[in-house]
């Protein structure tokens, strides 16, 4: 056998061999001394602040988002409630490793357009968060999740869903997208409604998902709910004969308010324009207004029956008062006028025809702080305390800055601003026999509020003399309905704008309640520059009254109070 | 005429030990890679998220790794010899068709995809690499002069560069490293060891001007990883949080966080080690350097048993090169050395290196178990 030792190899290298061997093994055993040495600095040494580190990679608090409150009618029906939803979002710096196919599909299934997922894919972008898509539903969300793609993740959520859409939408409001109230009861109500976040701590893995809980730290308080005084079906017809009635008469806009004459409970508060509430973004500045509760107008001939009611309760006149009116009547350097001669009037005459003339000789029998504190009391000037954002206080003059004509055009509603839910509410003391009530927006059972204004008495006599105003030839014929007795007055304010008053610009107005023996419900109507040719109160606001305050009633369950026109109403039922 | 052999004097004789015999095969070498492999199991089951699929791919590595150990210790080591200088220009023209396909290609290329299986030319020359400058040196006198140890410089230069190019720097790490080791048994005198230490050592900045931007970044991560945790440092500071909060004790077998939880990266491969301390601590740890001691040591006393200079450096080397995998990877891991991607031996998990590390542990015991015949 060949030998491999060659016959060069002299000079004992084996014992070379030996030392270089043991000065190698030295120099491996200082190696790994130091790697035991390094273990030792890490394991023993700085151990506790890399556990720390280590808890702190894997250990976190997150919140718990805390289910917001339901907004709920009278009834218990959902105006406003939150469902759980999924916002996907991306960390584009761990896109980067993900292939352009797999970005394509969460695309196509989240249902976003091409490449608006890839474009954010820059590298060297520091950026970690993104949304891509917030408030899609749970089983598209898992779709996603399914695939398991790097990078691309899902919060829960909650989003607000509106069932009752438009028709309560200025007087429900909604909420952005982090789910915080903007307008209306959301905003009125934020801090009952949202709840108290929680907080709990949880193991995450290196992908940042959750994978376990370890302990809540702090349970959510899920929001509470809110009862409103609405009465959601009243709602919708309410918003329904509204719309219609705006649009019939090309008019700019309407509200309306009802009220429980009884409780002061708003039972509807709709405005028409109106918009979608589960997608407010895109709607018309405007239309966001609850108009009843925050715009202000002068009530124009509404408050001629107060103007009685204060005169009569102070005696200063006599129910069988007869007035002499000329269709004209100079106070001081001015004339206030009538639009026809209605020659002498009985108090009913008054009202039922609406006479500025008389009103006003009225109004100057009595002392001006007297009359003015009679306004004061039914709430004109003063703020229904509502609670509503942008709530509308209205303004009085003050009795000492007025003179004769002030206090004449004060008689037939000018110079003074009052919201539709003001009118509506003074209204409640003609209705609850000279009680004037609280207003309420969230249900209750009764109002502990409620304060005298003027005797039963006035209250009967002023109510009776209303009744006059819808029979066939008073002002308003067609807001009556069939098998109650109604009560109300017509309005029919000239606009004022920049200027002074406008010629042909009218708000028309009507304030009712029924069944006018016994009240139950108070509404007032405004609709805001009808340009289709008929502008008096009683042709345009009164047909949206009657509609409106028929279908309440019969809601409502109240019994008919006028036996010769309930056979009519049957007649009409059964045609339907 | 075997009643001579000192390698049966020191084993005594048994059953076991007299097939193990007929087999070519070391045995307390074999032991101790079988406690190794034991180890990467355990490691792979809790490291992988308890995938048995993981471990049955492993086994498979494993067993054709060992079945190719056990051919390559039945070949007589003078084959080895004489074919080094063959095996090495293979394995040098293999690493130019790489890097010329890389070329085309556009990229890192290590693969070269053989239809069947897929091959890094790479791993092959960390054996034929020490195997040519044995075979270069032992065919000259020991210790070699300026000209030998110049031209085995260039034989070790050439694969370094090559797979340096690809870019590999933890093989070529390796493949430089395993004919040093050769140079330096052969008796490369110790006035240039130090002096060269000192050069290189004064070189580095040198160094720097011709590395690549990702192995700069590398190297200015590890002296700062906390510079950019979520990006470059990211590894580093995962791997050191979990090596740490493994403690003295360790948390257990399968109850390392970390790893567990997907916040290391590479938890299976090149930072095995990391799960392997974060789950049996520091104790742990030195059971395992002990046992890897005790491996080295067993490949230095057949180097040192040795009966010709081939056989004697490039078992040497082969030791060395085992050491060097242990220190690259775990000085990496734990974070005294920059992250070059270098396997923990017969642990990570992958096939490339197990084969290319059985394989050298073969030729050791054809080295160790073929004396009977210089005998004659």
């Amino acid at each position: 056998m060949r030998s491999f030792n060659t016959q060069k190899q002299t000079r004992k290298p084996v014992n070379d061999f030996a030392v270089r061997r043991k000065v190698l093994l030295a120099f491996m055993l200082a190696g790994m001394a130091l790697l035991v040495g390094r273990a030792f600095d890490l394991q023993v040494l700085n151990k506790q602040f890399l556990k720390q580190q280590g808890d702190m990679r894997h250990v976190s608090e997150v919140a718990v988002s805390a289910y917001r409150g339901m907004i709920l009618d009278r009834n218990d029906e959902p105006l406003a409630i939150s469902s759980p939803v999924e916002s996907a979002w991306v960390n584009p710096m761990e896109l980067v490793e993900v292939a352009p196919s797999d970005i394509k599909q969460v695309e196509q299934l989240l249902g976003l357009s091409e490449g608006k997922i890839a474009k954010l894919i820059i590298p060297g972008s520091k950026r970690q968060f993104v949304y891509v898509k917030r408030r899609i539903n749970p089983d598209q969300a898992d779709r996603v999740k399914k695939l398991n793609i790097k990078g691309v993740y899902f919060d829960r959520e909650f989003k607000r869903y509106y069932p009752a859409g438009p028709i309560s939408a200025q007087l429900v409001g909604f909420t952005n997208i982090d789910d915080i109230g903007q307008e209306g009861i959301e905003l009125a109500y934020e801090n009952l409604l949202k709840g108290v976040t929680g907080r709990k701590r949880v193991i995450r893995d290196g992908k940042r998902q959750i994978i376990a809980d370890i302990e809540a730290i702090k349970a959510p308080v899920d929001g509470q709910n809110i009862k409103l005084s609405i009465d959601e079906r009243i709602q919708y017809i309410a918003y329904r004969e509204l719309q219609a009635g705006v649009i019939e008469h090309q008019a700019n806009a309407g509200a309306l308010v009802l009220l429980d004459a009884k409780t002061g409970e708003v039972l509807a508060n709709v405005n028409y324009p109106s918009f979608n509430p589960n997608m407010p973004t895109g709607t018309p500045k405007g239309a966001f207004r609850n108009r009843g509760l925050t715009d202000l107008f002068e009530p124009g001939s509404t408050v001629k029956p107060f103007v009685i009611a204060a005169a009569l309760q102070g005696g200063f006149i006599k129910e069988s008062i007869k007035i002499e009116t000329d269709g004209a009547y100079r106070v001081g350097r001015n004339v206030v006028k009538d639009i026809h001669n209605y020659g002498t009037m009985d108090l009913t005459q008054v009202l039922k025809k609406s006479s500025n003339v008389a009103t006003s000789k009225v109004a100057l029998t009595m002392p001006p702080k007297y009359f003015w504190g009679f306004y004061h009391r039914l709430g004109f000037g003063v703020s229904a305390d509502l609670g509503f954002p942008g709530e509308a206080k209205g303004r009085l003059l003050d009795y000492q800055r007025w003179n004769n004509f002030a206090q004449a055009t004060l008689s037939f509603g000018y110079g003074v601003n009052t919201s539709v839910l003001q009118l509506a509410r003074a209204y409640t003391a003609l209705a609850d026999d000279g009680v004037l009530h609280s207003v309420s927006l969230l249900k209750r059972d009764e109002d502990t509020d409620a304060k005298r204004v003027f005797s039963s008495k006035t209250a009967k006599q002023i109510r009776s003399m209303l009744e006059h105003v819808v029979m066939q030839d008073g002002t308003a014929y067609l807001a009556r309905v069939d098998g109650y007795r109604v009560a109300g007055k017509t309005g029919t304010v000239r606009k004022a704008g920049a200027g002074g008053y406008k010629e042909k610009k009218y708000l028309s107005v009507f304030v009712g309640m029924a069944p006018a023996s016994n009240p139950r419900l108070v509404m007032a109507v405004m609709v805001d520059e009808p340009k289709a040719g008929k502008y008096y109160g009683g042709l345009v606001s009164g047909p949206v009254f009657s509609k409106v305050m028929a279908g309440a009633l019969r809601v409502m369950g109240v019994a008919q109070d006028q036996l010769e026109t309930m056979p009519l109403l049957l007649s009409n039922k059964t045609v339907q | 005429m075997k009643t001579e052999l000192r390698s049966e004097q020191l084993d005594p004789p048994s059953l076991i030990g007299d097939i193990l015999r007929k087999l070519h095969i070391d045995v307390p070498l074999l032991a101790g890679l079988l406690m190794v492999t034991g180890l990467s199991f355990l490691v792979l089951y809790s490291a992988s998220g308890q995938d048995i699929q993981v471990l049955v791919r492993q086994g498979a590595r494993i067993g054709a790794a060992f079945v190719l150990m056990t051919v390559l210790a039945h070949i007589n080591p003078y084959q080895f010899k004489r074919h080094s200088l063959l095996l090495y220009g293979i394995g040098v023209a293999l690493l130019i068709a790489v890097l010329i396909m890389g070329e085309i290609g556009k990229g890192a290329q290590r693969w070269l995809d053989l239809g069947f299986f897929r091959f890094q030319p790479s791993e092959m020359l960390k054996i034929t690499t020490p195997m040519m400058i044995a075979w270069y040196l032992s065919e000259t006198a020991l210790p070699p002069k300026w000209k030998q140890l110049g031209i085995a410089g260039l034989y070790i230069l050439i694969p370094t560069l090559l797979i340096a190019k690809q870019p590999d720097l933890g093989t070529s790490i390796l493949v430089a490293s395993s004919g040093a080791a050769v140079i330096y048994f052969a008796g490369l005198s110790w006035k240039f060891i130090i002096s060269v230490t000192i050069v290189m050592a004064s070189l580095t900045p040198v160094l720097w001007h011709f590395m690549r931007d990702y192995q700069r970044d590398r190297v200015l991560t590890f002296l700062n990883p906390e510079a950019d945790p979520m990006g470059r440092g990211y590894h580093i500071i995962q791997s050191k949080i979990a090596i740490g909060s493994g403690g003295l004790y360790g948390k257990g077998w399968q109850g390392s966080t970390q790893s567990q939880l997907d916040f290391l990266p590479e938890s299976s491969t090149d930072f095995i080690f990391a799960v392997f301390a974060e789950e049996f601590g520091l104790i742990g740890c030195i059971v395992l350097l002990l046992i890897y001691l005790a491996i080295i040591c067993r490949c230095l006393y057949i180097a040192l048993q040795a009966q010709d200079t081939y056989c004697r450096l490039l078992a040497g080397s082969l030791s060395f090169t085992f050491f060097v995998y242990v220190f690259v990877n775990m000085g990496m891991v734990i974070g005294i050395l920059p992250v070059v991607g270098v396997p923990l031996p017969l642990v990570s998990y992958g096939g490339t290196s197990m084969i290319t590390l059985l394989a050298g542990f073969g030729i050791l015991m054809s080295i160790h178990t073929h004396k009977k015949f210089l005998a004659s």
